[in-house]
């Protein structure tokens, strides 16, 4: 159904008014990170006096796209023409020079300097060669006031600030380099209300005055309310420029997905898509209850239980408070308000160590598998018994042919492929690295497995291998939650998705409900009729 | 104005408690005193704080950076067995080899910078090697003990001045006006807070950050030489003594600390550092003037060095995020 691909899709690839000059166009650009695709042939270019708004996926190539504009990355191929000259940025120090000023997701700040030295890092006002603390006041003073932030001290240290006036600060920054275009990635994300507003003045105000603003959202309405044009992007490559409103929101949403989902997966447990029969089964506690829990400003009353050899997908647009969904039932976060029960009983776990004991059987696969995950340069079977340790020890000395007997057995479950098991598992290519970071867990028979997209940068092979495992532990009675950006992903793995949205599950989805359509419309937080 | 000196005591909270902690200190000592405030213990004070007073001067430039710079104690004896040979004779001279000692202290910082900046080596393998490659060097200088100095300059940089004042403080003082102002209040200063805060914000903000490196480290160089330099006009000789190197390398760092300049980098200043010295210097007399055995001398600079890190440590009981922990 939604496959069928939009018609005006594939065919409107115009760039809006011809008559309109761009001051920033970006042609044939590609970009490759190792085997990953990130940019292909893309086209990209926009207008003074215009905002123009970057729509897609996570995964569609915006990010690389404005790194290219902001010269934090080089393309492989394809050409920057700025204001008809051909231009090559090489550090972002070129493109600032070149006049992008661009505001990162991340943070550009440094939280131990004040306001004002952040606002001038670039380029300090100087008298005798030295930095004139007064000018610099001055231009901060300013620059605040020109963002709408003038509550801000240009004295206060940046670490102070919550995360909205810095992300204001932010903004400052950006201006007070007096930019000819000014590229926004996400940067309401962090904003309370009221901030929002005065950013969106001051956009309006900004294009006014003659800047090009790109700005990137996966806010739908804020698009509806901002942009002057649209350009959405789908796997590395352009797939439409039109002009703000000439579109629907669905028409939207259809071009940002527009691919078959291609994965082949495992067939679902059939009686696990409904909600429970008058069994026994669902006589007993679930395996996972979760109730009203909230952390700091990032996670807010979220309540969710998870059956006994169930997978439920956790979905949502990046950084929704998933991954601190999962912190919170891992026990790396203080002051969880809530309650969590495991197999009926409560528990509060205070560390990861106590989130993997006997009592609550947690375990957690982070996204990050080279920082969090593995020891890179320790052994793969050192790797492997590292959270079992406790079982695999006689008085506090590791049982070396014990430990070899798990590691083994795991190698072979889940058919890793390591030359030697002592080898490091760092030369180990990235799927089976992936594949370590499981048997770990398994090796300690966690009765609840929480994935943090587990797919990630590995190869389809390996993916499929995945999926498959998936449901073999979910038979075998564990719970797996999935948090994956891969909607595909989500459909073909899952019994029931939840759908995160501002630290908050906004939508449960499963049976036929459970559309692409539907994932990618929940996750902005908007009704599409599908 | 107000809201301005807030931030300002906020800023610089643990320089203005280590002044705090030495004033406390120091007048208990000068109250225990036979001698009390008098111009001989004011200037035999002076004499032995500012040389670690200085060294750590040197260690704050590159800790501000998060790095570390574990040769500053060996070129401090570097400058020393150099300056025995050279700073003698003629006024003229003197003076000569005085640039000679101070330029060699800034090379070996340039080396130290170039090998981190262009080599990609972490400061603290890179010091470590070059810090013993340094002393060797003043081992071959200085085989045994010995040496001389200008008398007259020694004797006029160690007494006393018009109304008492040790030349030593002036000294200090100069330093900090000549070396650390102006590197703090350049853009040069300002890249190496900033990479000590957040390095990647540093380069995406198109922060100088090869630049600020190199420079810190040269100066540190610089000021480590001031400092032995100073050495060899208190003993008027030369020693290539790995003890004392040691020593004020493991003291400067201690000194850092105490001055309220974290070791993560981006936040302190040479100020706080000096004082930290002074703090460290005078637990030592502290204890002779309450004819404590010396054997407790390092059990107490242990102590207070425990205390003031804990202070700063303080902060980390509000983490929400226990990851945020390690990182």
């Amino acid at each position: 159904m939604l496959a069928a691909a939009a018609p005006n899709a594939a065919a409107a690839c115009s760039f809006c008014d011809p008559s309109v000059q761009p001051i920033l166009e970006l042609i044939d650009v590609s970009k490759r990170y190792g085997g990953v695709r990130a940019l292909e042939h893309a086209r990209f270019a926009c207008a003074s006096g215009r905002i123009h708004a970057l729509l897609g996926e996570n995964g569609a190539g915006k990010s690389t796209l404005i790194k290219i504009m902001a010269g934090v990355v080089q393309p492989d191929e394809g050409r920057i023409v700025l204001q008809g000259q051909e231009r090559r940025f090489l550090h972002p120090q070129d493109a600032v020079n070149a006049g992008i000023a661009c505001i990162f997701q991340e943070l550009s700040l440094m939280p131990d300097l004040s306001v004002a030295d952040n606002i001038c890092i670039t380029n300090p006002p100087r008298r005798f060669g030295l930095i004139d603390q007064r000018a610099q006041r001055r231009i901060a003073e300013a620059a605040l006031a020109r963002a709408g932030a003038e509550g801000i001290h240009p004295l206060a240290p940046v670490g102070s600030l919550s995360l909205s006036r810095r992300q204001m600060v932010e903004i400052a920054k950006a201006l007070a380099r007096e930019p000819k275009i000014l590229i926004l990635d996400e940067a309401t994300s962090a904003l309370t209300a009221a901030d929002v507003q005065r950013v969106f003045a001051l956009l309006k105000r900004l294009r006014n005055e003659g800047l090009a603003i790109v700005y990137i959202s996966h806010r739908m309405h804020e698009i509806a309310e901002l942009a002057d044009d649209c350009s959405v992007f789908r796997n590395g490559q352009h797939v439409a420029t039109f002009e703000a409103g000439t579109r629907s929101d669905a028409e939207t949403v259809q071009m940002m997905i527009g691919r078959e989902i291609s994965h082949a997966f495992p067939p679902k447990t059939p009686a696990m898509d409904q909600a429970p029969a008058a069994t026994s089964a669902a006589a007993a506690p679930p395996r996972l209850e979760v109730r009203a829990l909230s952390w700091n400003d990032r996670l807010h009353d979220i309540s969710l239980s998870a059956r006994e050899g169930e997978v439920v997908g956790i979905g949502g647009l990046d950084g929704q408070g998933q991954r601190e969904f999962f912190f919170a039932l891992f026990g790396v976060l203080r002051g969880v308000s809530g309650e969590i029960r495991v197999d009926g009983q409560a528990v509060k776990p205070a560390s990861p160590r106590a989130a993997k004991r006997a009592g609550s059987g947690i375990a957690l696969v982070p996204e990050d598998r080279k920082t969090d995950g593995l020891m890179l340069p320790m052994a793969v079977r050192e790797n492997l018994s590292l959270a079992a340790l406790d079982a695999l020890c006689r008085g506090g000395v590791i049982d070396r042919a014990r430990e070899s007997q798990a590691a083994d057995r795991v190698v072979k479950q889940l058919s890793i492929k390591a030359p030697d098991l002592d080898d490091a598992v760092g030369t180990l290519s990235g799927g089976n690295q992936q594949k370590v970071v499981i048997a770990k867990w398994l090796l300690n028979a966690p009765r609840i497995i929480l994935l943090s997209d587990p797919t990630r940068g590995i190869d389809v092979g390996t993916k499929q291998e995945m999926y498959a495992l998936l449901r073999q532990l979910a038979a075998a009675g564990t719970t797996v939650l999935l948090y994956s950006t891969d909607y595909a992903e989500l459909i073909g793995c899952c019994d029931r998705v939840a759908v995160f949205f501002d630290g908050r599950i906004v939508r449960w989805l499963q049976g036929d409900q459970l559309t692409e359509h539907a994932l990618v419309s929940s996750a902005l937080n908007i009704e599409v009729a599908a | 104005m107000n809201e301005r000196l807030r931030y300002h005591l906020r800023a610089h909270r643990g320089a203005y408690g280590a002044v705090i902690m030495f004033i406390v200190i120091f007048a208990l000592y000068i109250a225990k005193h036979t001698m009390g405030w008098t111009v001989p213990v004011l200037t035999t004070a002076t004499n032995k704080g500012v040389l670690l007073a200085i060294v750590a001067m040197a260690q704050t430039l590159p800790v501000l950076t998060s790095g570390i710079d574990l040769s500053v104690g060996m070129v401090f004896v570097l400058a020393n067995c150099l300056a025995s040979h050279l700073v003698v004779g003629t006024p003229l001279q003197a003076t000569l080899g005085v640039v000679v000692v101070l330029a060699v202290g800034a090379l070996c910082g340039l080396v130290n910078g170039l090998i981190i900046v262009v080599g990609r080596l972490q400061p603290i393998i890179t010091t470590l090697a070059t810090g013993t490659v340094y002393f060797g060097l003043a081992l071959g200088l200085r085989p045994v003990p010995g040496g001389d100095v200008q008398s007259d300059l020694a004797d006029a940089l160690t007494g006393a001045q018009l109304g008492g004042v040790p030349s030593m403080l002036l000294v200090l003082v100069a330093v900090v006006l000549a070396v650390w102002v102006p590197y703090r209040r350049s853009t040069i200063g300002r890249a190496a807070l900033a990479i000590g805060s957040a390095e990647a914000a540093a380069y995406m903000s198109g922060v100088p950050i090869g630049r600020a490196k190199i420079v810190t480290y040269t100066l540190a160089g610089l000021l480590a030489a001031i400092g032995g330099l100073l050495l060899t006009f208190v003993t008027y000789s030369g020693e290539a003594s790995s003890a004392i190197g040691g020593t004020y390398t493991l003291n400067s760092i201690a000194a850092v600390v105490i001055g309220g300049t974290s070791l993560a980098g981006g936040a302190g200043s040479a100020i706080g550092s000096v004082f930290g010295a002074l703090v460290l210097r005078t637990i030592g007399d502290l204890l002779f003037v309450f004819d404590l055995e010396p054997l407790w001398q390092p059990l107490f600079q242990g102590v207070i060095l425990l205390v003031a890190v804990s202070l700063g440590a303080l902060q980390l009981l509000k983490v929400s995020n226990r990851l945020e922990l390690f990182k």
